[in-house]
């Protein structure tokens, strides 16, 4: 397969070594939808020396969250996080899960209290390669 | 945190082995002083609440007995009728509100994490009773407290559990709680109650499972109600109860100086015909609650 270069971008993120197939993903993760005005590439299936396939997304002036690196950490746990200034890289960081997701992830127990009163859903994580959570409050596991 | 005064007790995995084991050390100085008649009032002018928002007669009459013996008072309800609840009310709001009249409280809800949350907004101490198909660590720490009061000892029993162990919230606390003692399990159901496997997954004790109702040679046979709500034929469910139902033909080949443990309440699955037996202990299991929870309590409350 042929080398595929993408534009680069300015300023901004790039998300590198996404698991192939969820890049779509991402950009809900990433809040991209379609009244998103800056620069967004998308790469989906390129060769990869780390995994074989992966996905990249490229996108211009954007910072991410503390509360979207962690959803990112859910879809895309081995990725990496370029952030580009004046065409740079400045820092690259690998993905890290967080020690427990705050309000991000909902708990799949119908009869769990979180999905019936106000409250913020809280997981701790059970185990990290297949991604498992554990609800702070019916105390399962997902 | 260590388990003392000013901590909830919200499930039976926040306690650790020599907390569980202080534990049963206070609940049998209450054991003794209740049956002396002299129980000393550690809680004299507290306000203790009970609130019960799905109704359960014994936890609740056990936890209320619990606090009067100690010179506490019980305020609270059972059931959500004519509460604000009823009206909507978050169980935020009447935790934040409830938690300004009293010293600490007893908690039970329909669901998963209910009590968990209601720690999470009380400042006093919080004790569940139960929440959902979750946690009740009172009903376990009785469980556990029964065995060693009948054997002395945990290490090196035989357990038997039978029946519902698929729904079954008391025999997965205590199949977990067992995780700190070194038993041998073994899981009697129908194949359509098996124990989830995120439960089993759990357990570090070695388990035989059975199908048939065989009890060998256990020294504890720990007995769950087969729930009608489970099944959708019921010919189906009067079958599978009738199999794992618990008479005295069953302990005839019992071991000599085994017990038969329930949760209670009981409809059929152990025949009365047993309570006359040397075996029966479902009733001084659940006498057992009481000291457990003067125990529980006073521990939050005085440390
Ligand atoms: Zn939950």
């Amino acid at each position: 397969m042929a080398e595929v270069k993408l534009e680069k971008i300015r300023d901004g993120t790039v998300i590198d070594h996404v698991p192939a197939g969820r890049a779509l993903q991402v950009l809900r993760v990433l809040g991209v939808d379609d009244k998103f005005s800056d620069i967004v590439a998308l790469l989906m299936n390129v060769e990869s020396r780390r995994t074989g396939r992966k996905d990249v997304i490229k996108v211009e002036n954007k910072v991410l969250s503390k509360e979207e690196t962690d959803r990112l950490a859910l879809v895309a746990p081995n990725a990496t996080i370029n952030i580009i200034k004046s065409y740079e890289v400045r820092k690259k960081t690998r993905v890290e899960l967080p020690k427990e997701f705050v309000g991000i992830v909902k708990c799949a127990n119908p009869q769990c209290v979180t999905n019936h009163e106000p409250v913020a859903t809280r997981f701790s994580i059970e185990s990290n390669n297949p991604i498992q959570l554990r609800c702070r409050y019916c105390e399962r596991t997902q | 945190m260590a388990f003392g005064k000013g901590s909830d007790l919200i499930s039976i995995s926040d306690l650790e082995k020599k907390e569980i084991e202080a534990v049963f050390a206070r609940a049998k100085k209450f054991e003794d002083a209740v049956k002396a008649g002299k129980v000393k009032r550690t809680l004299e002018g507290r306000v203790v609440a009970s609130l019960f928002f799905e109704a359960s007669t014994r936890t609740r009459l056990s936890s209320a007995s619990a606090a009067n013996h100690l010179g506490a008072r019980v305020i609270g309800f059972s059931g959500i009728e004519g509460t604000s609840v009823q009206k909507g009310e978050t169980l935020s709001d009447t935790i934040e509100m409830v938690d300004k009249y009293i010293d600490a409280i007893f908690i039970r809800h329909p669901l998963d994490g209910a009590a968990r949350l209601a720690a999470e907004v009380a400042k006093h101490p919080v004790i569940n009773c139960g929440d959902g198909s979750n946690q009740h660590p009172t009903q376990t720490l009785l469980d556990l407290y029964t065995m060693r009061k009948e054997f002395g000892r945990i290490d090196g029993l035989e357990i038997a559990l039978v029946g519902d162990l698929k729904y079954g919230r008391t025999v997965h606390s205590l199949a977990l709680a067992l995780n700190h003692y070194k038993v041998r399990l073994k899981f009697v159901s129908h194949p359509s109650l098996k124990m989830p496997d995120y439960i089993r997954k759990e357990v570090s004790n070695p388990v035989a499972e059975t199908e048939r109702l065989d009890i060998g040679k256990c020294d504890v046979v720990y007995v769950t109600r087969i729930q009608k709500e489970r099944f959708s034929d019921l010919m189906e469910y009067e079958r599978v109860k009738g199999i794992y139902k618990i008479t005295p033909g069953v302990l005839e080949g019992a071991k000599k100086g085994s017990i038969v443990m329930h949760p209670l309440p009981r409809v059929d699955e152990i025949s009365r015909t047993v309570d006359a037996t040397p075996n029966a202990r479902y009733f001084q299991q659940a006498g057992n609650g009481l000291f457990i929870r003067m125990a529980v309590l006073d521990a939050v409350m005085n440390g």
